[in-house]
């Protein structure tokens, strides 16, 4: 039995369209791998089977060796598998704190709870702080996430995956509309990521990739054209095609 | 501290109302489980986002439920609130797990879809609800055993403010919880409650159910106070009454329930005795004003001054 995320042939197709076909992917404990691929080449959808939001066509996804193929996407966060979303997806009207019990909460299996205050857990409000610290949220707790500056949204949308503590982590575009001034912050705090966290981040944004990511897997047209080292990928004359036209110098 | 404030400020007013008003006391009650019905709407739409056009379904099948529980097993109020409490969620259950579905406009019809389906059959079952008669002869035993209901009204409204004084108390513990901030959170992005694991679905659902018991506590207390269950208990008018109410209080922070139903009934009432025919304009230029003026409710309005008068400065 192999630990860690294993899809095996996962194919997807909405009636003669095929958006994923035959796809092969292995994420281990501490596997820190990219998704790229121009626009429409299927990735948000990748992530979507893998996440349990659609259903493959066919296929298999195991994680621990176990199929996990029909649960559903609460089930899959249960079990470990946790996606930021491409478009910050946040509780906007919370603050940034109550945005962090709530996974926490989840994560105890405590928001059906009726009773006793939703910050009155010891246990839950510590992580809240140390979340709060690790991604220097600190002095920006009681805020309403509506009013935080775009990076800062993103930075909460990844504290709140990884409040989960998920085994398997997507970061759907990480960096997508965050000013350049801001996105060191989304390179460091990716690189603050618990050291056995699987990641796999799905990014346009190549510098991020070059700099994050042990491998990268390429996806073109719904299908894996490659995958290799980020040394390898760079030197691919495909990948070379692919992004900046067959006929580069 | 702060949250025993509102109900030490609830108390006050209650105590206030009942020795200013002793005439109105039947008024007085009329508001106060019109209060409940719309903090019941307020755990739905405010706290949890889920739009509803229907609550009279649930308010009045709490009604028709602890009328008949009155006149043909037991008389005991505090039963028949439970009774009321139980036919509303139970509505509220069976009719959640289709209506809530749906999103949206097609949630909104459904939602009146219910309450006109709801209000055909207490029509058709004549023989059992009265039909367009009305179902009377309800006649309450005394509360706890020991006071018995008054022609001036002094003890329903007494046990309307005691029983709005729990309702109130229960729902502010259940909206601070961790269930509390998981509806907000469903209200803000369902996509995320379901990307941290959350059955959202399911919490909705218990949401509904409880909403539905609280309205249902409404819409017996309504019986109980009234004496009579007709099938106005089921009318679209007062799940849009209810929705206006809201409104102009402030949707989810329950407080704003109370201010939104006080100030409608109270408007309305002394609009209509001044102009029977044209009471309805005061009422849609307060709605107006208040969503132009201050479009969190009346509940935001020193805080919609407080930014004014910041600006100003």
């Amino acid at each position: 039995m192999s630990a860690g995320l294993e899809v095996r042939g996962l194919n997807k197709a909405f009636g003669g369209l095929t958006v994923a076909r035959d796809i092969n992917l292995d994420l281990n404990p501490g596997d820190r791998k990219a998704l790229i691929g121009p626009n429409g080449a299927g990735k948000s959808t990748f992530t979507n089977l893998i996440t349990g939001i659609l259903e493959p066509s066919s296929g298999s996804i195991r994680l621990d060796g176990r199929d996990i193929g029909r649960l559903s996407e609460a089930q899959r966060v249960k079990a470990g598998i946790a996606k930021t979303f491409q478009i910050t997806n946040l509780f906007k009207s919370l603050t940034v704190r109550d945005n962090l019990r709530l996974p926490l909460l989840e994560r105890r299996g405590l928001t059906g709870r009726p009773i006793r205050r939703a910050d009155r857990d010891g246990g839950v409000e510590d992580e809240v702080e140390s979340l709060l610290a690790q991604f220097r949220l600190s002095d920006l707790g009681d805020r309403t996430v509506q009013r935080l500056a775009y990076g800062q949204q993103r930075l909460v949308e990844m504290a709140m995956t990884l409040a989960l503590k998920p085994r398997i982590l997507i970061l759907d575009e990480p960096a997508a509309g965050v000013p350049s001034s801001e996105s060191p912050l989304i390179a460091e705090a990716i690189a603050g990521l618990p050291q056995d966290l699987a990641v796999l981040i799905i990014e346009h944004d190549m510098g991020l990739v070059f700099q994050v990511a042990q491998r990268i897997i390429v996806l073109v047209a719904g299908a894996i054209l490659t995958e290799g080292r980020p040394e390898e990928i760079a030197a691919d004359p495909r990948v070379r095609d692919l992004y900046l036209g067959a006929h580069h110098g | 501290m702060r949250r025993a404030l509102p109900f030490a400020v609830m108390l006050v007013v209650a105590v206030a109302a009942y020795y200013a008003f002793p005439y109105n006391l039947a008024f007085l009650t009329r508001i106060v489980f019109t209060m409940i019905l719309v903090l019941s709407l307020d755990l739905l739409l405010g706290v949890t986002g889920i739009d509803t056009l229907g609550q009279a379904a649930l308010y009045g099948s709490g009604a028709y439920a602890a009328g008949l529980f009155a006149i043909h097993v037991w008389n005991d109020p505090l039963a028949g609130l439970a009774v009321g409490a139980l036919a509303g969620a139970t509505v509220a259950f069976v009719s959640g797990l289709f209506l809530l579905r749906a999103h949206g406009l097609t949630l909104l019809m459904l939602t009146i879809a219910v309450a006109e389906v709801l209000k055909e059959l207490a029509n058709k079952l004549d023989w059992i609800t009265g039909g367009t008669d009305g179902l009377g002869g309800i006649q309450m035993g005394p509360v706890l055993g020991l006071w018995d209901f008054d022609f001036i009204g002094q003890t329903g409204y007494i046990y309307a403010v005691s029983v709005l004084f729990v309702v109130a108390a229960v729902l502010s513990v259940v909206t601070g919880s961790p269930f509390g901030l998981s509806l907000r959170g469903i209200k803000d992005s369902p996509a995320r409650m379901r990307a941290i694991g959350t059955p959202v679905g399911r919490r909705k659902l218990a949401a509904y159910v409880l909403a539905g018991a609280v309205a249902g506590i409404a819409g017996a207390l309504a019986a109980q106070s009234t004496a009579l269950v007709s099938l106005s208990v089921y009318d679209f008018q007062l799940s849009a009454e209810a929705v206006l109410m809201l409104v102009l209080g402030g949707t989810g922070r329950l407080w704003g329930a109370l201010i939104g139903t006080a100030v409608f009934m109270t408007v309305h009432e002394v609009a209509a005795s001044v102009n029977p025919f044209n009471w309805l304009f005061v009422i849609g230029f307060l709605v107006l004003g208040v969503v132009y003026a201050a479009p969190r409710g009346l509940i935001g309005l020193p805080e919609e001054l407080r930014q004014i008068l910041r600006r100003l400065k």
